[in-house]
């Protein structure tokens, strides 16, 4: 499950799950939504991520970081997304296609996650949450 | 903004005095209905900025002031390298250097009027704009380091443009003590086909009619009169400044610690001026300063272009270029005394009075322009810098009108389509790649941009000197 919630000059993104991956792997989700309707994004190629951070929250800015890099270098949209914690270290892969530009209609750029609203809990007992604000 | 904790020191001065960790008051320049409509969050930020270590005088925000990371956007900050000051990637921004740069055309609205439709497809057709769009310059390892260490300077070098644009522009078009080799190999490989893009978001490129002048002995000093037709554009340092904020904010937020800092919010990410991190942070950050005066020469580049082939003959002056998120070293009077201030305009622009020495001669009696950019289909603004800003915050003044309503709730509200069309009715041209993206920056969005200028001008941060009314836009 994934959705937007609002910031005043940009957006948040939040995703859910019954794990914390999946919750990161939602989020992630979310964040393509920022820039096109993630329906739209066929699974063409898939681009693996390495992140690592000293906790859980800053590795979640750190993988969205890392999507918005692949995103912006690679010229591509993703849709579906894995993930995997090893301690400090995130593993995780992506699948996308490259932009085209009159299907995609990409509304913005996402320029980069940051710490705002930036927040990972579990409500109800074996649901968990991930979230931030992403710069757009 | 719940205004009980406010002092309100004048009509358009409000002050809130140092408690808890402050180390200086904060002082929101407003009317009392802009501060009425502002967040509570930006009342939070001013104050958390105000508690950071080596800040001088007070945590400013302007007119404009919204929710950002850790600083507000529209907040100004100063700090001083000799009191343990410190130096903030969120104080600057992702979009290192974004701003504004007006050209003078020389053409009045009639002239451009048989061929708008035309002038508006060329643009569109040569200044690339929107996500996944590529600039025809690709940049090798040794063309990034130059075009990194000398800004626009460097494209006139190349050719894409004139010696004389370089006055008008501030640091002459080239950030000095930039460091090449402190931006990673990831920020440099984010901007070799990105060089003369808009980008998307809030950035646009804009014909403009000048509609209104409010200060005409100015507006003869920079050249503008009723009825002449301007080009604006506002961009800035693309994917190399985006990715240099994200880099930093991490590392200032691990090594917060070892500095022994405490920050009350994450976003506040800082370094000590004199710390690595901090030289190294100064060091690329100037390199996208410089990277965004490339971005926006190049695309006044293509711009003479289009215009050249559409209405031949037309010379197309550089008025000012402005940049509105910084940190920028300069001197400044504090109780009468000179002192050498890191100061961070984060969503603020500089605006230097007469008489400053950095200023080109042609400014000297005037002060310079600043340029505030409205959002699509809505008013900008020229204004001039006053003397007494100076002292009311280290010369700066608003630098847009900031948004109104969440991308989401203007996604749901409006069509692109029919945004469009609207404005079309109105003589307004709209040409860009998606339509969604113009649903979200729907004028509707945004705050009225004439009330922030309004109150920047009574608080006497810039004085008014001229409207502009859009009449093409291109946006990203």
């Amino acid at each position: 499950m994934w959705r937007h919630f609002p910031h005043e000059a940009d957006i948040g993104v939040h995703g859910s799950g019954e794990s914390l991956e999946r919750a990161f792997e939602e989020a992630a989700v979310a964040m393509t939504a920022v820039i096109t309707d993630p329906d739209s994004v066929a699974c063409r190629e898939t681009v693996a991520v390495t992140c690592e951070a000293p906790d859980r929250e800053l590795l979640l800015v750190d993988w969205l970081n890392a999507l918005i890099y692949e995103m912006a270098t690679r010229r591509m949209l993703f849709r579906h997304f894995k993930v995997e914690f090893e301690g400090t270290r995130l593993h995780g892969t992506a699948c996308g296609e490259a932009i085209d530009r009159a299907r995609h209609q990409p509304a913005t750029e996402v320029k980069g996650a940051t710490y705002t609203a930036l927040t990972l809990f579990e409500d109800p007992p074996g649901m968990w949450h991930a979230q931030c604000v992403v710069d757009v | 903004m719940d205004t009980t904790q406010l002092t309100r020191v004048s009509e358009f001065e409000w002050r809130v005095e140092p408690r808890g960790a402050m180390r200086v008051p904060g002082i929101i320049f407003a009317s009392a209905e802009l501060i009425r409509a502002m967040d509570d969050k930006v009342l939070e930020q001013v104050t958390n900025v105000a508690s950071l270590p080596g800040i001088v005088k007070a945590s400013y925000a302007m007119p404009d002031a919204h929710w950002g990371y850790g600083f507000p956007i529209g907040g100004v900050a100063a700090f001083d390298a000799d009191q343990d000051g410190v130096v903030s990637a969120g104080g600057v921004g992702f979009d290192i250097s974004c701003g504004v740069r007006t050209l003078l055309t020389g053409l009045q609205r009639a002239d451009i009027e048989p061929v708008k439709e035309r002038l508006a497809d060329a643009l569109y057709g040569s200044i690339p704009a929107g996500l996944g769009s590529t600039g025809r310059i690709h940049l090798d390892e040794s063309g990034m380091d130059a075009m990194l260490a000398g800004g626009a300077r460097w494209a006139v070098k190349r050719g894409w443009g004139y010696r004389e644009d370089l006055e008008r522009i501030e640091e002459q078009g080239c950030m000095e003590g930039a460091q090449p080799q402190a931006v990673s190999e990831r920020a440099r490989k984010r901007q070799r086909d990105e060089m003369g893009t808009l980008g998307s978001g809030n950035h646009y490129l804009e014909v403009q009619e000048v509609s209104e002048i409010f200060d005409p002995d100015t507006a003869t000093a920079f050249g503008i009169s009723r009825g002449d037709i301007v080009v604006s554009i506002h961009c800035g340092s693309r994917g190399l400044g985006h990715q240099i904020g994200t880099e930093f904010l991490k590392s200032m937020v691990i090594s917060a610690h070892q500095h022994g800092l405490t920050l009350p919010d994450r976003e506040l990410a800082c370094a000590p001026i004199d710390s690595a991190t901090g030289q190294s942070y100064l060091g690329a950050m100037r390199a996208a300063i410089n990277c965004a005066l490339a971005n926006r020469q190049i695309i006044t580049y293509l711009t003479r272009e289009v215009f050249e082939r559409v209405i031949p003959g037309t010379t197309l002056d550089l008025l000012y270029d402005v940049s509105h998120n910084t940190c920028k070293v300069e001197d400044h009077l504090v109780e009468s005394r000179p002192r050498r201030l890191y100061v961070h305009r984060k969503g603020a622009t500089r605006a230097f009075g007469p008489g400053h020495p950095e200023l080109p001669a042609e400014f000297r009696d005037t002060g310079q322009p600043v340029l505030i950019g409205g959002s699509m289909g809505t008013a900008s603004h020229i204004l001039a810098g006053n003397r007494e800003s100076e002292t009311s915050a280290f010369s700066s003044a608003c630098h847009g009108a900031g948004r109104a309503m969440s991308r989401r709730s203007a996604y749901k509200t409006w069509m692109g389509r029919q945004v469009i069309d609207d404005l079309h009715a109105k003589g307004i041209l709209i040409r860009s790649p998606s339509s969604r993206g113009v649903a979200e920056e729907a004028p509707g969005a945004y705050k009225d941009v004439n009330d922030v200028v309004d109150a920047a001008d009574a608080a006497g941060l810039a004085r008014k000197v001229a409207k502009l009314r859009p009449v093409i836009c291109i946006k990203g």
